[in-house]
């Protein structure tokens, strides 16, 4: 007798890949939807904002089908090992992969109001960030599509530059406003339509360490160290 | 044994331990020279393929091999720190009433359900009075949960109770002696899973009082009742740890494979 790669039991296997085509198959609905929404902030393209919104039930739905299917296998297989992290995985990351497409929605439904208004300079910073957290969802999804721990650590390390770009561009929204208080109103937007892609990042991140327990069995200790600093921006000490 | 895949519970203390215990039937060799501790007070399972020499080695530790006449044993299992085999070796007839025995399919004797229970007692000349031997029956029923349904009938024959009754029964025998360790070789794959479920929660009772060694072919039963899991496989341990721990994030790929189902 050998161990091999496959179960004895071939519906099983297939049960688990329908697991994985479906987080794939969201995985870059998400990612498209982010995408999108940067797009639609970078060239003022409300249509494409308004698209955005009307997505988002896709993604909503693909979380629907892994719940159930998550729950099928729980019930019917009783996955031990590597299969039961697999199937805890699976429901975790499109858990976070909902939320990905509820932030992107909702930057989105900002850009509509933000694409009224002048044009103002902290929208290159935004971009930015949000290029590089789509980046980072790219990246982290590849990873956990194909167990790679290694890479998934990579990802988590580059969360500390979303914070840290986060921060900056905390301050530098604050500064446009005491500077011009008729931006105030679109500077708001701003600011929460970064928060929405801050967190973006804190997901990927999270999937970062979903895919280290799924693929080593062992969970991530250390804790992450928090450096977005604009919480502590204008206490006096 | 492979001593990188071997993970002690921190605080276990050793009830049993086995060094290198080689088990030979005929000119074929079961079981290579196996290492293994049991925590006092622990579920043990014992887990792995058929024909991977968990059986065997569950019947080393109160030496049931004895009475098969072509195996031969070797190495040390001690029971605490005491040596059972060898010329300074524990007598097999106190051994076996230290460590006690569940087999497979119940196997109540012909005689009635008292007198099932009162066997043990009885040939150990444990209790001289009526009084206290049925004292000792009544607390050994009650604690394999099976007072209740057999009070009234306790000089029926023990063999016309029902399977999951009769699997009790055995059990009732087995503590009526007061043994220390008790050893289950898949006590519940003649069960239906109502009699699986009260013979696990009796296992999980029996815990306070007994060390509990269980060979099992159902991975979920292992999961459920135990504290400790070994994986057995061609005559090794590949694996022994916490049972939450080989259930989740086994160390060793050949564990893995097997609770998985990916065995070829």
């Amino acid at each position: 007798m050998s161990i091999g790669e496959q179960h004895i039991v071939k519906s099983y296997d297939e049960e688990l890949r329908k697991l994985d085509d479906a987080l794939a198959r969201m995985g870059g609905l998400a990612e498209s939807q982010l995408a999108a929404a940067i797009e639609a902030l970078t060239n003022r393209d409300s249509a494409l904002a308004q698209k955005v919104m009307n997505d988002d039930g896709k993604v909503d739905a693909c979380e629907e089908f892994i719940n159930e299917q998550t729950i099928r296998v729980l019930a019917l297989r009783s996955p031990v090992a590597d299969d039961l992290r697999t199937v805890i995985c699976s429901l975790k990351v499109a858990g976070g992969l909902e939320r990905v497409a509820d932030h992107a929605a909702n930057c989105a439904k900002r850009s509509l109001v933000v694409n009224q208004m002048q044009p103002v300079a902290p929208m290159r910073s935004l971009v930015r960030m949000g290029r590089l957290v789509t980046e980072l969802l790219n990246e982290v999804l590849d990873a956990y599509l194909n167990r790679d721990a290694e890479r998934a650590l990579a990802v988590r390390d580059r969360d500390q530059e979303v914070d840290d770009l986060y921060s900056s561009l905390f301050r530098e929204i604050l500064t446009y406003m005491m500077e011009d208080p008729r931006t105030i109103t679109v500077c708001s937007h701003l600011m929460f339509i970064a928060k929405n892609i801050e967190r973006v990042g804190d997901h990927a991140t999270n999937i970062a360490e979903m895919t280290y327990y799924l693929v080593t069995g062992k969970s991530l200790k250390d804790k992450r160290p928090k450096r977005d600093t604009s919480p502590f921006e204008g206490a006096t000490e | 044994m492979r001593d990188d895949t071997q993970t002690e519970t921190p605080t276990m203390l050793t009830k049993m331990s086995a060094r290198g215990v080689e088990v030979h039937y005929g000119p074929k060799r079961a079981l290579n020279g196996i290492d293994l501790d049991i925590g006092t007070g622990d579920v043990t399972a014992l887990i792995g393929p058929s024909g991977c020499g968990k059986t065997t080695f569950l019947r080393c530790l109160n030496r049931m091999n004895d009475t098969i006449a072509s195996a031969r044993v070797s190495g040390s299992v001690t029971l605490d720190g005491d040596e059972i085999y060898g010329s300074q070796g524990l007598d097999p007839v106190l051994l076996r009433m230290r460590v006690g025995m569940v087999f497979q399919k119940p196997n109540p004797f012909p005689k009635s359900i008292y007198d099932n229970v009162a066997f043990g007692p009885r040939i150990h000349g444990l209790h001289q009075r009526k009084d206290e031997l049925d004292h000792v029956v009544h607390m050994a029923l009650e604690r394999a949960g099976l007072w209740q349904e057999v009070k009234d009938r306790l000089d029926q024959q023990g063999t016309g109770l029902s399977g999951g009754q009769q699997q009790r029964l055995c059990i009732a025998r087995a503590i009526a002696v007061a043994p220390e360790v008790i050893l289950m070789d898949e006590p519940c794959s003649a069960l239906d899973p109502i009699a699986t479920a009260k013979v696990e929660e009796l296992i999980d009772e029996l815990r306070e009082n007994f060390t509990i060694v269980i060979v099992t072919h159902s991975m979920q039963q292992a999961a459920r009742v135990s504290q400790r899991t070994a994986f057995f496989h061609l005559g090794d341990v590949v694996e022994v740890g916490p049972t939450e721990q080989i259930f989740t994030a086994p160390a060793h790929r050949l564990t893995q494979g097997y609770i998985t189902g990916r065995f070829g």
